[in-house]
């Protein structure tokens, strides 16, 4: 009993800094520059799909793939950014249009997967995924050690990059004021884009990261919606330290359920938690 | 000496994470009063508006207007009771006319407290006063500043309030133009209603005012007739610093 | 429209719908109108909630599918008659909407969004686990032999959604032409302000949720006997999500007319495109329609309208 305890908790503890992976572009796109997009994890799972196609035309590493595509996402995200500010922020409707926006990309994203491949769920096949480590009493998978580390790499780079670079701290900037940043002689919507580009990068790396935990399908991404949200709120909205805590507070939380109670009640944890944070603490963990 | 206080703020405090907007701030309002509220920015005005209002929950005190607590109650009760507001940035119904814009608080707002007559009569007469009606049909994504800021004020109206508070409608205007708006909030005392201004217009404070607060940094630093007030030094030095 | 005429229409073509089951006798020709007739009320619904109140639910799937498992379970227990499927699949979808929009409208209208779709999820989840209703794998529903005043159930059924989506459609008109309506648009266009003019927002916000979520509960309920085959995968089927948006979205979503309009249109291209293009690029395409317009004719086909009959006129 106690085994299966510390065995769900350990889990828990390596799927949550996945978790956080996922999250660190919600925590740019929507902690920083207040975007809602319910797209990301979908383009998550694009990234997964990517890194799936190397992997069985080339047998390319995931990782590798993930850092490969991250700048044609990067692109993307400017791209779908560019349409976003002209057609909803510029106009002040971005509450309806620009969640209906996103939903529509949902779908053209899930759909045009599963046109192309299918319901099938698919994964990546490397050679040390098939490992595993002895820590102390408790066995970890590769599979879940190496997203881990590679997602609390990303998280590090990223606060470095937003506390250290002068676009990482006009981009913390230009929520709050634009206007300011203006006078600095920095253009606010182009800073906007880099960030949004940069939130989709992220996803790039987080999919290749997914489908080395696990097989990968197009509507995967729904249950992912509700998990980055939580994780966004709990962590404090734009907090990447914030964001990696909750992300294994989820993760720990979740894997309990599935240990106790079955694997698919762990999907109702992320939308408990969220609705949790939302009554009690809305400003979140490390919130302002 | 017992006047009929209308509203009676007491010790109110709001804090924003770890900064404190207001700070054990007590003022009182009587009936028919013509009250100016100044202060140099961020010394927490508005924050004390939407407390008033129901906009914000207080963290501390309490709102008491014509004796009843009405800390615990939701914005759109109070505006019930007779507390209206104006925005100081404008926040029209944009997707309708002017003259929509006011039947709105007429419908909802100014239904209990009698009136006889067609809602639409007595809209179009508040925009008579504001010199709104002939744009009474225009979508109000059409209207000038000046026209938004006196729509604020109508739709204020238009809630038939006790207590009528302008949070700075003629921040940005030309002289011409905030005396326009300094007519119409002397039109209102002329109807009973009890207004706060909230200005940074300092001659318009002066000559509306029967007697003035000053906020600053989330306390109430002085307060008395405005001629007072306004020769107070640490008025002085909350504006222009030390 | 004014009253009158409004239900003078809504008579009529209820009369008209009834008399076409007498010469029409293509089952075909009921079985799609049914569909329509269904995304009729959800996009009406729906609009109700987005098009009016300005919140974004995009949890249709989850109230439908209250509906028809409510549905499901009244026949396998209690062999049910229709009404009080209808009644009771309404009252589980108020209940829901209710619920959801109790704990959830008091937030920003991005996290009540969220919360819907979050909500879909772990319905399905619930449904998928439950041996009762058959899990996964689903259920057989038998239609009743014989049908009142029609020659077969179908043709009953059809009837059925004819009244449902008249009544729905009925609702938002009232709701649109009423103090509600007037309430909801002064929440969309600016809540802070409608708050601060008397309007009791949360109140007015949780009824248009209860409200859209009996129309769905509803729309629900005659589906297991449609379909004859309920599993879960069908009932909370991405279908149900992007039409309720896309066709109020296409049609127009100040107005009653515009989710009909959409309904109408999507739904026979659909329909008619089920039989050339495989589903999933037909909602592929829907996806890619609804970004076009979300994008390019954000007011819908109503408010193109409007915006060529005010050009003609001047």
């Amino acid at each position: 009993m106690l085994d299966l305890f510390v065995n769900a908790i350990v889990a828990g503890v390596f799927l949550g800094g996945f978790y956080a992976a996922v999250t660190l572009g919600i925590t740019v796109a929507f902690g920083l520059l207040n975007v809602v997009n319910i797209a990301h994890p979908a383009f998550v799972i694009l990234g997964s799909y990517a890194a799936y196609v190397a992997n069985a035309s080339f047998g390319a590493d995931p990782v590798l793939t993930g850092l490969v595509c991250a700048p044609l996402f990067f692109l993307i995200g400017v791209v779908v950014y560019r349409v976003y500010y002209a057609s909803f922020e510029k106009t002040g409707e971005e509450s309806l249009r620009g969640l209906v926006f996103f939903f529509g990309i949902v779908f053209i994203i899930e759909v045009g997967l599963l046109i192309q491949y299918g319901v099938d769920y698919r994964l990546v096949e490397a050679s040390y995924l098939g490992k595993s480590i002895q820590l102390g009493p408790v066995g970890v998978a590769f599979r879940l050690l190496i997203p881990c580390a590679v997602a609390v790499a990303l998280t590090a780079g990223l606060s470095l990059f937003l506390s250290r670079t002068f676009f990482g701290r006009a981009i913390k900037a230009v929520a709050q004021d634009a206007e300011a940043l203006r006078l600095m002689g920095a253009d606010p919507v182009r800073i906007k884009d880099i960030a949004f580009g940069l939130s989709i990068a992220t996803a790039s790396l987080a999919g290749a990261l997914l489908i080395m935990i696990g097989p990968v399908e197009p509507s995967m991404n729904r249950e992912y919606i509700g998990r980055v949200f939580a994780v966004a709120v709990l962590g404090g909205m734009g907090s990447t330290g914030g964001t990696l805590l909750a992300a294994v507070i989820l993760g720990v939380a979740e894997s309990l359920t599935a240990t106790f109670y079955g694997p698919s009640w762990a999907v109702a944890v992320s939308f408990g938690i969220l609705l949790l944070a939302l009554a009690v603490r809305p400003a979140g963990l490390f919130g302002r | 000496m017992t006047d009929d206080v209308l509203l009676d703020v007491r010790k109110v405090r709001k804090h924003f994470g770890g900064f404190a907007a207001l700070n054990d701030v007590t003022l009182q309002v009587r009936r028919g009063e013509r009250f100016g509220l100044i202060g140099p920015n961020g010394s927490g005005k508005t924050t004390l508006i939407n407390c008033i209002s129901g906009t914000l929950r207080t963290d501390g005190g309490h709102v008491v207007f014509e004796g009843r607590d009405i800390t615990g109650l939701p914005a759109h009760r109070r505006t019930r009771l007779g507390i209206a507001r104006s925005f100081q940035i404008p926040k029209p119904f944009a997707s309708m006319t002017v003259l929509e814009n006011l039947e709105i608080p007429l419908e909802y707002a100014a239904a209990g407290r009698s009136h006889s007559g067609d809602a639409a009569d007595e809209a179009r007469e508040i925009l008579r006063l504001m010199g709104l009606d002939a744009k009474s049909d225009v979508v109000t994504a059409g209207l000038t500043q000046i026209d938004l800021r006196k729509l604020e004020l109508a739709r204020a109206m238009a809630a038939r309030p006790k207590l009528l508070i302008s949070d700075e409608a003629m921040a940005g205007l030309s002289a011409a133009e905030v005396d326009e708006i300094l007519t119409i909030l002397f039109e209102l005392k002329g109807r009973g209603i009890t207004v706060i201004m909230i200005e940074h217009i300092m001659r318009a404070v002066m000559r509306f005012s029967e007697r003035v607060a000053v906020l600053d940094a989330g306390e109430k630093i002085a307060e008395g007739p405005p001629e007072e007030v306004v020769s107070n030094k640490a008025v002085e030095r909350a504006y222009l610093g030390d | 429209m004014g009253g009158a005429r409004f239900w003078t229409a809504a008579i009529g073509v209820v009369v008209v719908g009834l008399l076409v089951t007498r010469v029409i006798s293509n089952q075909y020709y009921y079985f799609a109108a049914y569909v329509i007739l269904q995304y009729i009320v959800l996009a009406t619904a729906w609009n109700i909630l987005g098009g009016y109140t300005g919140y974004v639910n995009f949890g249709t799937a989850a109230f439908f599918a209250m509906g028809a498992y409510t549905s499901l379970v009244l026949i396998k227990a209690l062999s049910a008659p229709l009404p009080v499927l209808l009644l009771c699949a309404g009252a589980v979808g108020g209940l829901l909407g209710l619920g959801l929009g109790y704990l959830t409208l008091r937030l920003k209208g991005v996290f009540f969004s969220i919360a819907t779709l979050a909500m879909a999820v772990v319905l399905q989840t619930m449904f998928v686990n439950w041996e009762y209703v058959g899990g996964s794998r689903g259920l057989s529903v038998v239609r009743p032999a014989r049908a009142p005043f029609f020659s077969n159930y179908v043709e009953f059924l059809f009837a059925v959604m004819l009244v449902i989506a008249v009544a729905a459609v009925a609702v938002a008109w009232w709701i649109e032409h009423s103090w509600v309506g007037r309430g909801l648009t002064a929440i969309r266009d600016n809540e802070e302000a409608a708050e601060c003019m008397g309007v009791p927002t949360l109140r007015l916000k949780v009824l248009a949720t209860t409200v859209s979520g009996v129309l769905m509960g509803i729309a629900g309920a005659p589906f297991p006997y449609y379909v004859t085959f309920l599993e879960p995968g069908s009932a909370f089927n991405l279908d149900y999500a992007v039409n309720s948006l896309a066709m109020p979205m296409i049609g127009g979503t100040t107005t009653w007319v515009g989710p009909v309009i959409g309904a109408i249109l999507l739904g026979t291209a659909q329909q008619v495109a089920t039989v050339t293009i495989s589903s999933a690029l037909n909602l592929l395409l829907v996806g890619v329609i609804l970004v076009a317009f979300v994008i390019l004719a954000p007011q819908g086909l109503v408010g193109l309208a409007r915006r060529l009959t005010a050009r003609g006129r001047a």
